[in-house]
């Protein structure tokens, strides 16, 4: 996520504008922002236990309690890492989905990822118990994500096949075959579901509200690193995307390798919310205010625009979490309706606002 | 106690099909072990488990319940630690309880799992829909709470009564009961086999009406019709689960079926008719009465 200033300064803009400066300041603003968030969600929870004091107890070379320990490092902790890790990915995807459609209203659903990660959700939940013993004893409980990671691989790359014709990916193509795939899946789920028992159905939907509950350090360290290497990618795709923003051949005409950045931005995205959605389910509306809202706030530059997604990303969803886990405490409200339901009527008012300045 | 969390790991997600042997393997863990002496923090998850709980005696043992236990009404001003197969291990942690009660199927693993790092004994009462069942959740949890002979008074007495309701209920020609689980804008969602309204329904003296599908599922209309059923069972719940008699018999098919033309319509409360607890005697009497006034 440390991704700043990778690309240098643009020779087309050697005079650094206002709009630059307060980009940069932005970028360290959001950095700080996350930090502050993320040590105050170690130490939120429904459980009294506190962070300072097991700090405390620490530098004191006291024992920590059994629970207070089982508290930070193996609930909260890798809650966090995956709760940054998850909310970076989907909010890079979306602003890289956006620049390259240039389209506002994209986000990482139209390239079959969460249609794919869905169909491959239902199917492990509704036909896990089919498999051999002996393999679902050994996957155990990482059978959905895995599955729902390989779904949204499948999809993708199905996509990508069906919209690239003698070297060209042509987006309008992949837009409506999205949509025709995101149809077909809906449709297998549609049979998967009606076979579906009762429990299933109530897996199903606790799975479709996204959560960051079921973290452990396992997924931490298996989605992780693919999602970082996904968003490592992210700095060499800022030039491209913003001379993207002309066109297609305008961009081509600048010197841009405009195919080989679909194929980047296209695997980027698929692996970053492949993995994203395979540990939390459905987390929305993340992809698509964050990206906005920086536009709003430091203009369209991707250069500037990527690393802010990824920061503001992951501090929106680790402060929705925290709401999400302590507001119906001991019980947890899904953390998908925290997202839309804060983030739906912000987002409107910032619309509002703003109007003179959006030109959809 | 390590052994039965071991077990507990690794219980949902192939419910079905490892039913049977679990059932053992707690049984003789739980026979074996004095799970938790005088544990006196206790989270009971699943109605059944807490009403078993406050049956035995032990509803002031308990600090929280799931969102499925109603039943009694004390168990309600208890903190609720969210659904039984979404529990967040944090929230399950924060109400500090020093044993858990949980029905099979609770869940997420993952969940389970963190309870099994911070050493919280954990006992899986495996679910069932007849007799035996209801006395293997008692024995189980009496074991578990250290009230053996408070749970063979009560598994006696359960059972006694139980037998008592299944004889008066039996009859020379048993109903033929349709269970609606919910009707959506008159989509009919009925009970199918190996479900907990079959199994009461049974004991109760009736047959399922609807046969040839497992579990709960949408059916259709002309299945219902040439099932004809006696009798319609729903459950006593406001919302949008309930339809009154009047809906019923407007609808374009349930309306044409002999329950409906007899006014064979019968409702109880959810929890009772499908919880498999202490209650069930007195839900399989209430059931049978209800089938017999409507036939006779």
């Amino acid at each position: 996520m440390a991704v700043v200033e990778a690309t240098g300064p643009d020779p087309a803009h050697q005079t650094m504008g206002d709009r630059q400066a307060l980009a940069r300041r932005t970028l360290l603003g959001l950095a700080a922002l996350l930090a502050v968030t993320a040590i105050v969600s170690l130490g939120i929870g429904a459980s009294g236990t506190s962070l300072w004091t097991a700090l405390a107890q620490t530098i004191r070379g006291e024992e920590i309690g059994t629970r207070e320990a089982v508290v930070l490092f193996d609930i909260r902790l890798p809650r966090l890492a995956l709760g940054v890790a998850v909310g970076a990915a989907l909010a890079v995807s979306g602003a890289v989905m956006q620049g390259l459609f240039r389209n506002p209203l994209a986000d990482p659903g139209l390239v079959g990822v969460g249609a794919g990660a869905g169909l491959g959700a239902i199917t492990a939940i509704v036909l896990g118990s089919l498999l051999p013993f002996a393999l679902q004893d050994a996957l155990s409980y990482y059978l959905v994500p895995l599955a729902a990671f390989f779904g949204g691989w499948a999809t993708t790359l199905l996509l990508y096949r069906l919209s690239t014709h003698r070297g060209r990916t042509s987006v309008a193509v992949m837009l409506l075959g999205g949509i025709a795939l995101g149809a077909l899946a809906g449709a297998i789920s549609g049979i998967l579901i009606y076979m579906a028992d009762d429990a299933q159905l109530r897996d199903l939907t606790f799975w479709g509200l996204g959560s960051l509950a079921g973290a452990t350090w396992d997924k931490v360290f298996i989605a992780g690193p693919l999602i970082l290497l996904a968003l490592a990618t992210t700095p060499f795709l800022a030039r491209s995307l913003n001379a993207l923003a002309l066109g297609e051949s305008p961009a081509n005409h600048l010197g841009i390798p405009v195919q080989r950045m679909k194929n980047i931005s296209i695997l980027t995205v698929a692996a970053a919310t492949g993995a994203a959605v395979a540990v939390s389910g459905g987390i929305g509306f993340v992809g698509i205010v964050v990206p906005h809202l920086l536009r709003i706030l430091i203009g369209p530059d991707h250069r500037y625009l990527l690393p802010c997604a990824a920061l503001l990303g992951a501090t929106l969803l680790i402060a929705a979490d925290m709401i999400s886990r302590t507001i119906i405490a001991p019980a947890e409200l899904p953390i998908g309706i925290v997202t839309a339901t804060l983030g739906g009527p912000f987002f409107l008012w910032i619309l509002l606002r703003n109007r003179s300045l959006l030109d959809l | 106690m390590a052994h039965l969390a071991e077990n507990a790991t690794f219980i949902p997600g192939k419910v079905g099909r490892l039913r049977g042997a679990i059932a053992t393997i707690l049984v003789l863990f739980t026979g074996s072990t004095a799970v938790a002496d005088g544990a006196d923090r206790v989270l009971a998850l699943g109605g059944a488990v807490t009403e078993i709980v406050y049956a035995l005696g032990q509803g002031d043992r308990l600090v929280a319940r799931d969102s499925t236990s109603s039943y009694p009404p004390e168990a309600s001003t208890l903190p609720d630690v969210g659904y039984v197969r979404a529990l967040s291990p944090e929230g399950v942690l924060s109400v500090n309880p020093d044993l858990i009660l949980a029905i099979e199927g609770s869940g997420p693993p993952e969940a389970i799992g963190v309870l099994h790092e911070a050493e919280i004994p954990l006992v899986i009462v495996p679910e069932g829909y007849d007799a035996e069942a209801i006395l293997r959740k008692i024995t189980i949890v009496a074991e578990a709470l250290d009230v053996p002979e408070k749970g063979a008074l009560l598994a006696a007495q359960v059972d006694v009564s139980l037998a008592e309701a299944v004889a008066s209920g039996r009859t020379e020609a048993p109903p033929r009961v349709l269970f609606i689980l919910s009707m959506e804008g008159g989509r009919i969602m009925a009970s199918g086999s190996g479900t907990a309204a079959e199994g009461i329904i049974g004991l109760a003296g009736g047959v399922n009406a609807m046969q040839g599908f497992d579990g709960y599922s949408q059916v259709s209309d002309e299945a219902v019709l040439v099932a004809d059923p006696d009798v319609i069972l729903m459950m006593d719940r406001s919302g949008d689960h309930a339809a009154n008699d009047a809906e019923i018999r407007a609808h374009p098919v349930l309306g044409r079926t002999r329950a409906a033309e007899t006014g064979a319509i019968v409702r109880q409360p959810g929890l009772l008719l499908l919880g498999f607890g202490p209650r069930t005697p007195a839900a399989v009497k209430a059931l049978s009465d209800a089938f017999q006034r409507t036939q006779g």
